[in-house]
């Protein structure tokens, strides 16, 4: 209650080490040692403000390697229920995965992510969830660096296909990755780890591989 | 917590071994602290003599080459492909990398600590013997008694437990059923249901099956007087029809028709009514497969009074078989049931044909069963291989005595052909004067071929010392059993001379762990699986019995345990015989029920990897059992 109160005065302390890491981070200018966080979330429709997260599954990328050790799966406890997704992520209102608040995921997610910089399919979809969900809270937007695998493959892809829009099973399909999990959040995830790890190996061989120019791949993110 | 990603790859790692013999526990924790990392094509997973990585590697896709440099010379080892380990020796043994790995082709793979897998191979003692010598060097797998059964992914689940056989067997229906459509009159339906002979018909609408009209419809509907018979047939049919899959089990399909109170399902292609019809089964389909139980099939036998009833049971044994592979029960169990059955019919074969002779067998004899029949091994039809001996008789009725059982042979013989066991092309069968012989006879051929070995005589005696006796009499087998052993003590390097003959097929795998192909004639490019896998285990079996005396026992698998118990200090090596045996015995079988022939080629395109992996893992056995023969018989000297 005390805390409510006070929370646009004063900002939690997990945010205020997030905002922190993220600002003072150095490692941005050594690739090897950056640490990407590979998201993705499944929701129930795709309205910001009336949808809401059901699950937040990622997995983190360092030195071109996935760490499976490295990764987060979360499912929300929901007050909105549609269930025409539910064909789609499977998770039902009452079923067996255990749960937790929005704010406790978000919670937990903030201390995960760290000074990682994001990369997902589509990403303005998922951060404008995550940091709808933030601002209920009284709390965001994420500052992190982001990436996007579909500006990402636009970019090198030989053809100006600006105007189109690919998704993630076009991308598995062009580079041979072998779907599983599709439409679960951290298989997804997975997915889209892989796709990025192929994604940049092709990149260095014209680019020097660095955060920066993989960020202004991305002219919607990072205004 | 829920973890996705690390279930996704458990489900990867365990098939493949060591991974399949780690707990859940176990290979969860392993699964949860992967790294995956992504190669491209020629890029260095590591070089050698490079310090060892905290991880070794299993390949997820693509693969991974293994090179040796000396010198200036880059050699290639391996490669490793799909669950293939490599690197992990330098890791267990803190040493350098011995060979470079460099990826062939885009590959992803999946880092595993090491120090994982310390800790469990120090709580899990199966493990680490296994792990460590197997896969992370060429040296010989060690058979480390606690592990039996384990060397290979697959025993354990192939021999599993079943019971209730029938009850498990894909059910058989008519792949043809007899339809019309909606506005055929029911006149015309029974016409064409007469014509045909069936007790049913479907009524079907763009090849969705909508209705069915049984002879039961006739009679309550038509007979009674209720509706014309120049109705249109959707006036009397049963609508809609219960449709199924073809996957479906007799027992379900019994549990369907008792449920729904029919007597016929519909076959569609996806099981719904709303897809195309591809047969239809009846009661009496199920009745006809609960029959095709062995106990049935021989009772069956005994009774049969002609050649045909005896022919249409080998084909209802046939169908056995392939039931039996598809709902994989033990090999043994399966290959107990196949020989009974084809002893039964030979016995049957040869009553019958002493019956058609004139006067009765002058004088005790007994039928001989050679090669994999004498082996009790013989699952798929193959052509017949067979002998017969005779009573010695005074030189004066012997012209007629030999002349009888000839006779009495080609009876015999031309019967097995009519029920399908083809004639031997090199016409080693009884009717053959030269292998229908007097005891005496029978004793000096094979001490002729035991004492002046020549390349056809051992060859004689590999096929002809597997000899099972049929029918007849024991004691005239026994007397030549007596005096093969006799020859062979008197003779040893008789043995030295067989174990040679053993080693002609080298182990099928190359220095690139890719398969021995044939390379030439009409089956080049494929897989010999008999001469090159399953010969030298039969061959080396069979060698080591003789050496030890043991001639009551044929089969292979049952010689390898008897050898168990004369030299316990061997009983890891001869288990894995076993296993590898069991394994290419049902590959075979399988292999031949899918083309419909003898399964000896096998087409390895056709393989997927895990079959691959599968019969690469019983080829380990096969070098070994073939260095252990190559010791003892001091083989390199004579080669």
């Amino acid at each position: 209650m005390f805390s409510r109160i006070f929370k646009r005065k004063s900002y939690p302390k997990y945010w205020l080490d997030y905002v922190e890491k993220v600002s003072t981070c150095e490692k941005y200018y050594n690739y090897e040692s950056i640490r990407f966080v590979v998201l993705d979330t499944e929701t129930t429709g795709f309205d910001y403000e009336n949808d809401r997260m059901l699950c937040i599954g990622a997995v983190a990328i360092k030195n071109n390697k996935i760490l499976v050790t490295d990764s987060f799966e979360v499912y929300i406890k929901q007050d909105v229920f549609n269930k025409e997704t539910v064909k789609i992520h499977g998770i039902r209102k009452n079923g067996t995965e255990t749960k937790m608040s929005e704010e406790e995921a978000l919670i937990a997610f903030i201390e995960y992510l760290d000074d990682a910089v994001i990369i997902a399919h589509h990403t303005a979809f998922d951060l404008n969830m995550i940091n709808t969900a933030l601002r209920r809270i009284n709390l965001g937007p994420l500052i992190s660096k982001q990436l996007d695998t579909n500006y990402i493959y636009k970019k090198l892809s030989p053809k100006n296909r600006h105007n189109k829009v690919f998704s993630l099973d076009n991308l598995c399909n062009e580079y041979g990755v072998t779907m599983h999990d599709r439409h679960t959040a951290s298989g997804d995830a997975l997915l889209t780890a892989l796709v990025f790890l192929k994604l940049t190996n092709q990149y260095k061989k014209n680019n020097a591989l660095n955060i920066f120019d993989l960020v202004n791949t991305n002219y919607n993110l990072n205004k | 917590m829920k973890n996705t990603i690390a279930e996704r790859i458990f489900d990867f790692l365990k098939d493949f071994p060591p991974f399949d013999i780690l707990t859940k526990e176990q290979l969860f924790l392993i699964a949860a602290n992967v790294k995956v990392v992504y190669v491209e094509k020629d890029r260095v997973v590591f070089k050698q003599k490079e310090l060892p990585h905290e991880n070794f590697y299993i390949v997820k896709d693509g693969a991974i080459g293994l090179y040796r440099t000396l010198d200036l010379d880059s050699i290639l080892v391996d490669i490793c492909d799909e669950g293939d380990i490599f690197g992990l020796r330098p890791l267990v043994q803190n040493d350098h990398y011995l060979m470079s790995a460099k990826a062939n082709e885009e590959s992803i793979l999946y880092a595993i600590s090491v120090e994982i897998l310390k800790e469990i191979i120090q709580s899990n003692d199966k493990v680490s013997k296994f792990l460590i010598a197997s896969f992370s060097t060429n040296i010989k797998t060690p058979y480390a008694n606690n592990n039996y059964g384990q060397l290979f992914a697959n025993v354990d689940t192939l021999e599993g437990n079943n019971t209730n056989l029938s009850d498990f067997q894909t059910a058989e229906y008519s792949k043809n059923p007899i339809t019309c459509n909606k506005k055929t009159s029911i006149k015309e339906a029974a016409l064409i249901m007469s014509s045909n002979r069936v007790g049913s018909i479907l009524i079907v609408e763009n090849k969705n099956p909508i209705g069915i009209i049984t002879d039961k419809d006739l009679r309550l509907k038509i007979a009674t007087g209720l509706v014309s018979i120049d109705e249109k047939v959707d006036q009397i049919m049963s609508s809609p029809v219960i449709t199924v899959s073809d996957k479906i089990t007799t027992s379900e399909a019994q549990i369907a028709m008792l449920k729904h109170k029919i007597t016929h399902l519909c076959i569609t292609k996806d099981g719904t009514p709303n897809s195309e019809l591809c047969g239809i089964m009846s009661e009496h389909d199920i009745v006809v497969l609960q029959g095709n139980n062995p106990s049935v099939l021989i009772k069956e036998l005994k009774r049969a009074k002609n050649i045909e009833t005896l022919r249409y049971i080998r084909q209802k044994t046939s169908k056995l078989l392939k039931g039996y592979i598809e709902q994989k029960i033990p090999i043994i169990f399966i290959s107990n049931i196949i020989s009974e059955i084809t002893s039964a019919l030979t016995i049957k074969a040869i009553e019958l044909s002493i019956l058609e002779m004139e006067t009765k067998p002058p004088v005790k004899f007994g039928w001989l069963a050679l090669g994999s029949q004498g082996r009790k091994e013989q699952l798929l039809i193959t052509d017949q291989d067979n002998a017969l001996v005779f009573e010695n008789v005074f030189d004066e009725d012997y012209k007629t005595t030999k002349d009888y059982f000839i006779s009495l042979s080609k009876k015999i013989t031309n019967k097995l052909n009519t029920i399908g066991f083809e004639y031997c092309p090199a016409n080693m069968m009884a009717s053959n004067p030269k292998f229908c012989l007097s005891v005496n006879e029978w004793k000096n051929k094979f001490n002729k071929w035991i004492t002046q070995p020549s390349e056809k005589s051992i060859m004689m005696c590999t096929i002809f010392f597997d000899y099972d006796l049929v029918y007849g009499n024991k004691k005239l087998v026994d007397k030549i059993s007596k005096s093969i052993f006799k020859s062979i003590k008197s003779y040893e390097i008789f043995l030295n001379f067989l174990g040679r003959n053993a080693l002609i097929n080298p182990p099928p795998l190359g220095f690139f762990r890719q398969f021995l192909v044939e390379n030439d004639g009409a089956h080049k490019d494929q897989f010999d699986i008999k001469s090159k896998a399953l010969m030298p285990l039969i061959d080396a079996a069979r060698l080591l019995c003789l050496s030890h005396n043991l001639k009551n026992e044929n089969n292979t698998i049952k010689r390898y345990v008897n050898l168990i118990d004369i030299e316990p200090q061997n009983k890891d090596l001869y288990l894995s015989c076993i296993d590898a045996f069991k394994i290419l015995l049902r590959f075979r079988t399988e292999q031949g029920l899918k083309h419909n022939d003898s399964g000896r080629y096998i087409d390895l395109k056709n393989l997927s990897k895990s079959e691959k992996l599968k019969l690469k893992g019983a080829f380990k056995p096969i070098k070994d059992i073939q260095e252990l023969l190559n010791i003892r018989y001091n083989l390199s000297q004579m080669m």
